[in-house]
């Protein structure tokens, strides 16, 4: 029995402690104004807190706390891209994600499992080993392994050459994490309104008002509001809030599905991917398996979910793990994700003197919370960009200069 | 098992009492009826515990019994989480419990229950990751802890397939209004296609009272079942639950074994309501029961649920369950009517009659467990206090081994969400209600619509069946009446929730939260609903809210002091019903394409690879020597002549007065003055200026080319095709022909001889017929297009001839040189003799970002054209300065041979990677292409490659092309 939860068990009443305060009334004006309470926006606000002492913040959000694409996302972690510029970011994030419990002193349940992504064929394999060197050489733990080796790293694996399309090989990345992805959003929201941050829920903004390459006012449904600087952090609307400050973003926004099935005891350990199969799996903590494909084939801002999704991702899980044919799926639903050209993000500065952005997340922005945060929050606190995220700048795509990671997202996780 | 344990016909309508099945749970052999249930069969037999709770193990028996909740989840054979409520019993069945350690008498899990006080809502959240390093620990223990049934690795998917079905009007639910509402769409000539998710037509009319009289519930059900099964416009589906109902009326329907996807002009959901449980202490025992589930129970498996009972309810139905457990031989000990003074109502006064103690105004608080908590063996009751959810403090005991309790339903609702609807909470009606339905073309009837009186019932189904006729584009009459109220205000208690200081009173059973666990939740902070519903996670199990969505509603929304009029519960998503995986996946549609000269492959040997979704031979011979079957191969078209199976490739027509100006604009080279019977190479970039694809155009007339590309670009270049000429709308049409043409590469020295014993139509000779020529003709007697290119370095032919023609083409080819020992060639020769050659490969020898000037490819590009697709970003690239370049490089023989996608490094930066290499047995060492720096791709340079186990391998970087540099072979 950990100590830590026997006040709860030896207490006559509980003994209730507010994660974060009510919802305080609107100021007129902050230091910082937030768009977009999810994971990037809580952890921007909480990293401007803690590492820079900028605590007269709001964070302003449309709906409940987290609930856009943070709470929709299935929540891996992993840092073996195909860039250099992508390693090392996603790296950073990674090591941030280990200690976070602690940093944040909230269990965000993060569960080192082994991430394999599978390879079907000569192209895959090419990729796979691509990214394996680029990724040793950097230092990041991740390798080309073999169906022999598959077998014992993820024995449930159908390794049957006598399949549509038969396992040749995998990177395989030990590192390779999941966690809960609402607790990582709670953990930082908690830690960022201890330290003074304000959290406004159900908070729209309206409009931005410009005014020489300055953003001047934050209009919401509950009032106008002063800002020194405004980053937004809205996945899924990044295009639709960038319009508001006059900024057309390089970004197409595509539903993304999931769905996961009814519980079962422990069985699948690894994080298994398959680009050519467009489905990736892995098992929760509460034993539902969590499954999901490659962005729906379209444009769209609605969150509604399909058949066809599920009919594709499930002929095609049955090629990986043949025994999930008697389970059954629970739930599904839809995310947006904001597509750049380079599949990378766009972080950092705009050309508004006091708008910052982080957007363009696609399908791989739970991975990236903790190190955008603080990087953003580093970025708006010295007004510098630092070398880590340069490469995501918004103005490279005037300069054709993209950091190409198709290679290493095209498949969600 | 003797039969005594079973109520006298009529109850039991589903069994047939003449076959017996057998079947086993937890080791011990059984039997029952045919049409029973795996849990009917269980309870008849006296096991009334059928599993364990998902957090603290407590026994748990049948609650709603309507095949929905983990109450009644067990694992059958390799199938885990099988609903045995509704399952059917089939012979030699084994069944065991889920989620439990040792066994469901004797669990050891239910020491977790001794340690429920220590474990609060999100108490994961809280622990566990203290010391660093502790969560690894206590991980596995928490997971081994949660889920319910278990995998059974060596199971495999069964065969399923699928079918598309199409409805003027569907109906979903075969109760009073889908009955009603079916017969009255089909009198206005609508096909329609009535979906049932139980066993038989009838839904409530099965099992509920209704009446004093339940003869004339049967009777109505009877005569309407008929009228329904001898409609011939009428489908009737029955073990069919609608699962999703998503835009366009586009519906998936699961069949035990085969998913329907049904699209209809118009829905009508008629799925009826699911009565709610109660909350107070020890509201999970066994023994607990909705009244809707005695009822079933009773009627339809001959099964008394016990035989002393209290029934507690706000409704006219609680007494309807009290009339039906004294006509199946149970005592009512009482009926607790949670209301002061309840209307007076038929049932009532019959209840009354037959001598049952009616105590108003009072609530059970508390059930009392029978031993080990496997039973109970009384109810506390109280009187109700002043303010909802208290009592006044006034407790009597009342024994009994049965509490049933009506107080209430919720609309089956959740299929209307799907696709736009909403449901909300009407606080007049104590109930949620449909606040919006997906559209014009859908219509709900009956209880789903908050419609309860039975004679409403009817009416509201016809009303929907009319509107549903209607919607489909039928002429309909005039619109059908109402006379009877919904009575929809008399159903729900508005606060059938007791907690209790002592807790263990269940408001989500499956995921074992007590009403304190949703209020520990509020406390932390996690005040919206959805942030309820995440934290503590309850509405997250199996039954996804059904038992529990309404009443957490009504404590959260409460607590954070928000209205509850309008409220809504968080969002329903599909499925309505859990989907079995292998039903979804049905069948795998996964095509593989063979070429017209397929089986000649098969025959000679060939060891065959996918390309795309197309089979290739990747040489001829035995598979330890393959070595020596690529240099044979690549020899034969050095020295001799090949003939390699080039049908894959993609090919598409472009005709039409704009087909040069469409060319232009789509791929890099100029094409407006391409002569007639001259071949031009195509290069494809995207916006962002990356190569994207590559082949050869064909001009076969002024306002005609004949168009390659890669094997695996070809549906994506055609697909860009249609997409830009959508946008342009150039006068051309664009055709696909790739699967029309089989094509051959006839390449080597003496490719020349051998063609000319084929032809008698064309010019062979190299003034007849050059390089890069394109040529029209017979070749072994069927019509031919010849084009003089290659991608080997030799002289040679592609030869493309219609399909059908392509095996009598390889046979004649290869009859006719024979006498110049000819071979048929695969991928990897081709692949090597091209990368002597030193051309790229799109996809392998590029990725993503690669432009055309970094892949040297900057003669493809025609600079004074004033539009192609990606030119503004080439231009931009171009001025540079360019990160990387392609280049060749070369080791000497008997070096190792770097694999693809090795990285070529300068200390701690990567300046590119090895996108080709292989031994070259014409050149005698490793050549290979490779990205690297700029200022590193200068011939004479020296490299450094570091190979997968990490050594650095020195190279020299080379002019490619490495074989023939001044390409004489190739143009002879």
């Amino acid at each position: 029995m950990p100590f830590a939860l026997l006040k709860y068990g030896l207490s006559g009443k509980y003994p209730s402690q507010r994660h974060f305060p009510v919802r305080p009334a609107l100021k007129s004006s902050y230091d910082v104004v937030i768009i977009g309470g999810g994971g990037h926006g809580l952890a921007a606000a909480y990293y401007l807190a803690k590492d820079w002492g900028i605590t007269n913040v709001a964070v302003l959000e449309k709906g409940y706390l987290a609930g856009g694409n943070t709470a929709r996302n299935t929540t891996i972690v992993r840092s073996n891209y195909l860039t250099p510029e992508g390693v090392r970011f996603y790296d950073e994030s990674r090591q941030l994600f280990s200690d976070l419990s602690h940093e944040l002193d909230y269990n965000i349940l993060y569960s080192e499992r082994g991430h394999l992504t599978l390879a079907h064929n000569d192209a895959a394999m090419r990729t796979s080993r691509w990214r394996a060197e680029v990724n040793k050489h950097m230092g990041v733990d991740s390798e080309l392994v073999y169906p022999d080796e598959i077998a014992k790293i993820c024995p449930q694996l159908n390794l049957s050459r006598d399949v549509h399309h038969p396992i040749e090989g995998a990177l395989y990345h030990p590192p390779g994490a999941i966690a809960r992805h609402d607790g990582v959003a709670w953990g930082y929201a908690k830690g960022a309104t201890e330290r003074g941050v304000e959290l406004h829920t159900h908070t729209e903004v309206t409009g931005l008002k410009v005014n020489n390459d300055e953003v001047t006012q934050v209009e919401t449904d509950r009032g106008t509001i002063k800002a020194g600087v405004v980053l937004q952090a809205v996945a899924g609307m990044s295009s639709e809030v960038a319009r508001m400050a006059g900024l057309k973003l390089p970004i197409k926004t595509i539903p993304l599905q999931a769905c996961v099935s009814e519980p079962v005891k422990p069985y699948l350990d690894s994080i298994v991917v398959s680009g050519s199969l467009h489905t990736y799996v892995s098992q929760s903590s509460r034993g539902e398996m969590v499954m999901g494909s490659a962005a729906d084939p379209y444009g769209l801002y609605s969150t509604r979910s399909t058949l066809e999704f599920k009919e594709d991702l499930m002929m095609n899980m049955l090629e990986l793990l043949p025994c999930l044919a008697s389970l059954r799926v629970l739930r599904q639903w839809a995310g947006m994700a904001d597509m750049t050209p380079d599949f990378s993000p766009v972080m950092g500065e705009t050309p508004l003197k006091n708008y910052y952005i982080d957007a363009g997340w696609g399908t791989w922005g739970f991975k990236a919370t903790p190190v955008s945060g603080k990087r953003m929050a580093e970025t708006i606190a010295t007004r510098q960009v630092p070398d880590l995220i340069k490469p995501f700048a918004l103005s490279r795509f005037e300069r054709f200069a993209q950091v190409g990671e198709r290679g290493a997202a095209s498949v969600g996780h | 098992m003797s039969d005594s344990t079973r109520l006298p016909a009529p109850a039991g309508s589903l069994i047939d009492r003449s076959a017996t099945r057998t079947f086993t749970f937890e080791g011990r052999q059984y039997t029952g009826y045919a049409g029973d249930t795996i849990a009917s069969a269980l309870l008849a037999n006296g096991v009334n515990v059928l599993s364990r709770s998902f957090k603290y193990h407590r026994p748990r028996g049948p609650l709603v019994f309507n095949g929905q909740d983990t109450n009644c989840f067990l694992q059958v054979g390799s199938t885990p989480n099988v609903r045995a409520d509704r399952a059917p019993l089939t012979e030699g069945l084994n069944a065991t419990p889920q989620n439990v350690f040792g066994s469901l008498r004797f669990d050891f899990g239910s020491a977790v229950g001794l340690l429920a006080p220590f474990l609060p809502v999100g108490f994961y959240y809280k622990a566990f990751y203290k010391p660093r390093g502790a969560w690894r620990f206590w991980e596995p223990v928490i997971r081994r802890m949660a889920g319910l049934g278990k995998l059974d690795h060596d199971a495999r998917p069964a065969y399923r397939d699928k079918a598309y079905r199409f409805a003027d009007t569907v109906v979903i639910g075969a109760g009073p209004a889908g009955l009603a509402a079916a017969l009255e769409a089909s009198s206005h000539g609508a096909s329609v296609m009535l979906v049932e998710a139980g066993p038989r037509l009838g839904g409530s009319l099965n099992y509920a009272r209704f009446m004093v009289e339940r003869d004339r519930v049967v009777t109505a059900r009877d005569e309407l079942v008929a009228a329904v099964e001898a409609d011939p416009n009428i489908e009737v589906l029955t073990d069919a639950a609608c699962t999703g109902w998503f835009d366009d009326n586009w519906l998936a329907v699961m069949l035990e074994e085969r998913l329907l996807k049904v699209r209809a002009k118009s829905v009508v959901i008629a799925s009826g309501s699911i009565e709610q449980p109660m909350v107070f202490r020890n509201n999970d025992l066994p023994g607990v029961m909705l009244g809707s589930a005695a009822q079933r129970l009773m009627r339809e498996y001959a099964i008394q649920p016990g035989r002393r009972a209290v029934v507690a309810t706000a409704n006219s139905d609680g007494y309807g369950v009290a009339l039906d457990l004294l006509d199946h031989g149970v005592e009512v000990a009482a009926v607790v009517d949670l209301r002061a003074v309840p209307p007076d109502c038929e049932l009532s006064r019959a209840v009354a009659e037959r001598g049952v103690r009616i105590i108003t105004g009072h609530t059970p608080y508390e059930a009392l467990p029978a031993g080990g908590k496997r039973g109970i063996r009384g109810v506390v009751i109280d009187a109700l206090g002043h303010g909802s959810g208290l009592v006044a403090g006034q407790p009597q005991t009342i024994d009994c081994d049965l509490l049933c309790t009506s107080i209430g339903y919720t609309p089956a609702g959740q299929l209307v969400c799907h696709s736009g609807g909403a449901l909300a909470y009407d606080e007049k009606l104590a109930m949620l209600t449909i606040e919006q339905l997906p559209g014009d073309t859908a219509a709900a009837a009956g209880s789903v619509n908050t419609v309860f009186n039975l004679y409403a019932v009817f009416e509201d189904g016809r009303h929907a069946g009319w509107s549903a006729a209607r919607a489909a584009g039928l002429a309909v009459g005039a619109e059908p009446g109402r006379e009877h109220e919904s009575d929809a205000g008399t159903q729900n208690h508005p606060w059938p929730i007791f907690p209790h200081p002592k807790g263990k009173d269940f408001i989500d059973f499956d995921e074992d939260l007590q009403v304190k666990d949703i209020l520990h939740a509020i406390e932390d902070g996690y005040d919206d609903l959805d942030l309820v519903k995440r934290y503590s996670t309850v509405v997250m199990g199996p039954s996804q809210g059904r038992y529990s969505a309404l009443n957490t509603l009504r404590v959260a929304t409460r607590a954070t002091g928000r209205e509850l009029h309008g409220a809504r519960v968080t969002t329903q998503r599909p499925p309505f019903e859990p989907e079995t995986i292998n039903n979804l996946a049905g069948r795998a549609f996964q095509p593989v394409k063979y070429t017209p000269m397929h089986q000649r492959h098969v025959d000679a040997g060939a060891e065959l690879i996918s390309a795309g979704a197309w089979l290739r031979p990747a040489y001829y011979g035995d598979r330890d020597q393959v070595a020596a079957a690529i240099e044979r191969e690549a020899r034969a078209i050095r020295e001799g002549v090949g003939l390699i199976d080039v049908s894959t490739l993609g090919k598409i027509e472009i005709r039409g007065p704009d087909a040069a100006e469409f060319l232009n604009r789509v791929y890099t080279f100029a094409y407006v003055k391409q002569p007639i019977g001259k071949t031009r190479y195509l290069l494809m970039t995207e916006a962002s200026g990356a190569i994207t694809d590559d082949g050869v155009a064909c001009r076969l007339a002024e306002d005609h080319f004949y168009v390659t590309a890669t094997t695996g670009g070809v549906d994506a270049v055609y697909r860009n095709m249609m997409r830009l000429n959508a946008e342009w709308c150039l006068q051309i049409d664009i055709t696909n022909v790739t699967g029309a043409w089989a094509a051959v590469n006839l390449a080597g020295p003496e490719s020349r001889k051998v063609l000319e014993k084929l032809t008698d139509d064309i010019d062979c000779s190299s003034e007849g017929f050059p390089y890069l020529f394109y040529r029209e003709g017979h070749v072994a007697g069927v019509p031919a297009r010849l084009a003089r290119v290659g991608f080997v370095g030799e002289l040679g032919y592609e030869i493309h001839v219609p399909a059908g023609y392509g095996e009598h083409l390889w046979d004649a080819i290869l009859a006719a040189g024979a006498d110049h020992g000819i071979r048929p060639v695969g991928v990897e020769a081709q692949r090597l003799l091209r990368l002597e050659k030193g051309h790229l490969i799109v996809g392998q020898d590029t990725d993503g970002l690669t432009t055309p000037h970094e892949a040297g490819m900057a003669w493809a590009v025609a600079g004074k054209k004033p539009f192609f697709v990606g030119k503004r970003a080439v231009e931009v690239l171009a001025r540079g300065p360019l990160t990387r370049q392609l280049a060749g490089f070369e080791l000497p023989a008997g070096s190792p041979v770097p694999q693809e996608c090795n990285i070529v490094v300068r200390g701690e930066e990567i300046t590119g990677r090895v996108t080709s290499a292989a031994a070259s047995p014409t050149l005698n060492k490793v050549i290979g292409l490779a990205y690297v720096a700029p200022d590193q791709s200068e011939p004479g340079t020296t490299i450094q490659i570091k190979l997968s186990d990490g050594r650095l391998l020195p190279a020299k970087i080379v002019t490619a092309p490495f074989y023939d540099p001044d390409s004489e072979r190739q143009a002879l």
